[in-house]
């Protein structure tokens, strides 16, 4: 118990730190789950009506992929399913919360300060976890007690609210496990946030799999703790033995994570430190250099996730096709989107829109690099050499808008590349698919610019500049379901991405977004050049 | 003789914080320069101001001949910056910065850089997050040191550093001065050390210069602290210009007095009759300490802050 002592102050002062920031994000994820209710009432009023979207969707591989399996057609089931995509923001929300007071605080050494005082070794780990779980059982009440308040079932909406918490808390112990691992911040979280994209990707495989007629890969989903939440079937079969193996996966990696933590020092990684280099290589003078060294395991990470994930929805492309042949009255509902071919290449465009979304995140992760150098003093001695600012910023901007780059087109290529290969008509497939994603990049640009703006202008807010792709990915998600208005749907940039391959192919719109891509990141630099640095 | 810095009315305000309130500089070209004050009393911000990392809301300063703001790049060519605070990239050697920066300043001397890694014993292989404190800190100085600049601007350079390596780093900063034509901006809270080091020196408090001169001005500046057993009651002393925190009882007179006022109160002491006498000579470290003393400054107001 001695190792807990003090654990009740620090959750206070987590709590007292994250007093705005938690609210919101539990707020927030619990809250539009219930706004679905009167959406999917208003659109689909009657029995019959939601019947008939319900079996279109059931059997819609790129809905499948976003939202998980939907079982039945109740109004409670649509509205779990149309939420299915939360739980991968919930896993993502307990991930940066227990990062950020565990590993974040260490590097910083903010937990030495603190460890010095009567605190006990493990008190900071159960600080951060309890107060994230905590977070998420908050956020799960809410959740049933609205959805109970909208008039659905009892039990299905404890249920949901369960499955929700579940998920937060299984990536609220992985990223306490990651936290163990790594002495920097950054590549824990990385770790972390690559096992919640895996879980996903995992999900997505198992789940479009079991729409094919062979089924053979869908035990995928058996391995994703957000498979799980899906699998209680929520106002369906109420489903609560998967709640069992969250609550085992959970405690098991709590346990190593206290181990973990228990073995090593304070500030220390379990892998221990390597020598480098006396000299630096002939090749390291320039800013350009030393943000190539800053970013390219950042870029790898990024890289090899979309090829990963790109694969495996690839290799799913051509199966979609499959799923309707044999059902005659699929057919005829898709043949309005131009029969299987339409299907597939709807699927393919609606998974590069996502990819794009994504691969924004990594834009707005890159650019963020630039603050981060700027509060850890890092700037200060380079800014203090003959290298100008703009010089500075550019060589790291030359990574937050050329790295998406790469990583849209290595995705596309893979994910090309695996279709064609099914298809038998690589030459076809790779450079259509490749098109698709590459016509993401100019989106992906304006948001890392309005990040690169508020770098320069509000530089202590420039966190801010997630805001954007937070509001982009809800239009994207769930946009036309809550029946936005278009023109509210047109702030989007990614709104205007021609849908390809399938889809109008139209350069203005493109090159519109480049030009206020460039035009915001310009003044976001005149900004940065008549501020203050470095600011704290 | 240029000023290689010359300050003059510099202000800085952070909303309610005026960090710098008029402040006034002047470093002479080869010197070495010390910049002394209380935490807090500006001297970070007056060395980002003259790095061109930070706006002044009024007054001008002047950099090797240039406009710290508007030619900041070409400036920093010419010098050498150490943080007070120095962090390096986790995944960066140390040699790798060392050599890093001095390229980006426009190269750096092979042979000097090997003979100060020798001199502060560093190890150039450790990476950033595996150095000490004291550790980074002679990262930077060896940065710094290592390259071919005529000004130096460091910013409590030896704090953490031990000892040794403080020897170590005044033996430096002695090179450099012999060599003459390298002027140094050194700040400090460490007084032996400005005395080792320093031709002239500053002291800020609250965003303005309270003293700047020689050391032998500054000493000039100084109290000797007196104690007599007098034949008699001198009675003339207190009114004197310069006595300070006078203290008689039984024929002992214990009291401080200026430099400058030296001479008349000795006088009144012999006319009274000296049976004894001690006198401890003026140390800087008294001086230093009125100005780092808040509580004392506010009653006790030096009249002629700066010559
Ligand atoms: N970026 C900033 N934002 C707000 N206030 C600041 C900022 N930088 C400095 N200050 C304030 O300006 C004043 C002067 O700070 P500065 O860092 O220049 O002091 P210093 O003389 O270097 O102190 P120390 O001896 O502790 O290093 C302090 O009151 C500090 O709080
Ligand atoms: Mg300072």
């Amino acid at each position: 118990m001695k190792e807990l002592t003090g654990t009740g102050k620090l959750i206070r002062l987590i709590l007292r730190r994250d007093r705005w920031l938690m609210p919101l994000w539990v707020l927030f994820l619990g809250l539009v789950p219930i706004s679905y209710v009167a959406t999917i009432n208003e659109l689909f009023p009657t029995a019959a009506g939601r019947q008939e979207y319900a079996g279109a969707s059931a059997h819609n591989a790129g809905f499948v992929a976003l939202y998980g399996p939907l079982s039945g057609s109740s109004l409670g089931e649509l509205v779990a399913w149309r939420a299915g995509f939360l739980p991968v923001m919930i896993g993502l929300f307990s991930i940066l919360t227990v990062i950020r007071h565990t590993r974040t605080e260490e590097e910083a050494g903010r937990r030495e300060l603190l460890g010095a005082t009567v605190t006990g070794r493990h008190a900071g780990l159960a600080a951060a976890l309890i107060t994230t779980l905590a977070a998420n059982a908050v956020l799960g009440a809410i959740l049933a007690a609205g959805m109970i308040g909208q008039g659905l079932p009892t039990a299905g909406s404890w249920a949901l609210g369960a499955g929700f918490a579940s998920t937060g808390w299984v990536f609220a112990a992985t990223a306490a496990v990651a936290a163990q691992l790594t002495s920097g911040a950054g590549s824990a979280r990385g770790i972390a946030i690559t096992i919640l994209g895996t879980a996903y990707a995992l999900r997505v495989a198992g789940d479009i799999s079991d729409l094919s007629a062979s089924g053979t890969l869908s035990w995928l989903s058996w391995l994703s703790p957000i498979g799980w939440a899906h699998r209680m079937y929520p106002y369906g079969q109420d489903e609560w033995w998967p709640l069992a193996l969250a609550v085992g996966v959970i405690v098991v990696l709590t346990t190593a994570a206290v181990a973990l933590s228990a073995r090593r020092d304070i500030g220390a990684g379990l892998l221990p430190p390597r020598l480098g280099p006396a000299t630096a290589a002939p090749g390291l003078r320039s800013p350009l250099a030393l943000a190539w060294r800053l970013h390219r395991g950042l870029l790898a990470g990024w890289t090899a996730g979309f090829v990963a994930l790109a694969v495996v929805m690839g290799y799913l492309a051509a199966g979609i096709g499959d799923l309707v042949r044999d059902n005659k009255e699929m057919m005829d509902i898709f043949a309005r989107l131009g029969g299987v071919e339409g299907l597939i290449d709807n699927y393919l465009a609606g998974t590069l829109g996502l990819f794009g979304l994504v691969a924004s995140a990594y834009a707005i992760q890159a650019t963020l690099r630039l603050r981060e150098e700027e509060t850890s003093g890092r700037a200060e001695p380079v800014l203090g050499t003959a290298i100008g600012r703009i010089r500075w910023a550019g060589s790291h901007l030359a990574f937050s808008l050329l790295g998406p780059a790469v990583v849209l087109a290595a995705a596309g290529l893979a994910m090309g590349l695996t279709h064609g290969l099914n298809t038998g008509d690589v030459g076809r497939e790779v450079p259509r698919v490749l098109a698709g994603a590459m016509v993401q990049l100019p989106a992906v640009w304006v948001l890392a610019a309005i990040t690169v703006l508020l770098f320069g202008a509000l530089p202590r807010l420039a966190a801010i500049g997630w805001g954007p792709l937070v509001i982009c990915l809800l239009f994207g998600l769930v946009g036309t379901a809550m029946g936005l208005d278009q023109r509210v749907l047109d702030i989007s940039p990614f709104t205007h991405l021609p849908r390809l391959p399938g889809g109008e192919f139209g350069v203005a719109p493109l090159v519109w977004l480049v030009a206020i891509a460039a035009g915001v990141t310009a003044a976001g630099l005149t900004t940065l050049r008549r501020r203050d640095l470095p600011t704290t | 003789m240029t000023d290689a810095i010359s300050a003059a009315g510099l202000v800085k305000t952070f909303g309610p914080t005026r960090a710098l309130d008029g402040l006034d500089l002047a470093v002479q070209t080869g010197e070495v320069h010390g910049f002394l004050g209380p935490n807090g009393a500006g001297k970070s911000t007056t060395i980002r101001v003259l790095l061109g990392m930070m706006r002044v809301d009024a007054g001008t300063a002047r950099l090797l001949g240039g406009d710290p703001w508007a030619d900041a790049t070409a400036l920093h060519r010419r010098l050498a910056y150490v943080p007070g605070d120095v962090t390096l990239w986790p995944n960066l050697s140390g040699g790798e910065v060392i050599d890093l920066l001095g390229r980006m300043r426009g190269g750096l001397d092979k042979r000097r850089r090997a003979d100060l890694l020798e001199r502060f014993d560093l190890d150039p292989r450790k990476k950033g997050r595996a150095y000490s404190k004291g550790n980074r800190q002679k990262v930077a100085l060896v940065a710094a040191l290592a390259s071919d600049v005529e000004l130096l601007l460091l910013d409590e350079p030896t704090s953490g550093l031990d000892p040794l390596m403080e020897e170590a780093f005044r033996e430096c900063i002695r090179e450099e001065r012999r060599r003459g034509d390298r002027t140094v901006l050194l700040s400090s809270h460490i007084l032996s050390e400005v005395e080792a080091l320093c031709d002239r020196l500053t002291i800020i408090r609250d965003g303005r210069a309270v003293e700047t001169g020689t050391l032998a001005d500054l000493r000039h500046l100084t109290r000797t602290s007196i104690q007599a057993e007098l034949a008699a009651p001198a009675n003339g002393l207190a009114a004197l210009p310069g006595v300070h925190d006078l203290l008689a009882e039984n024929g002992t007179v214990r009291f401080d007095v200026e430099t400058a006022a030296l001479d008349p109160v000795l006088r009144e002491l012999a006319a009274a009759g000296v049976r004894s006498l001690v006198s401890r000579p003026p140390t800087l470290e008294e001086l230093f300490l009125r100005h780092y003393d808040r509580t004392g400054a506010a009653g006790e107001k030096e009249p002629e802050v700066s010559r």
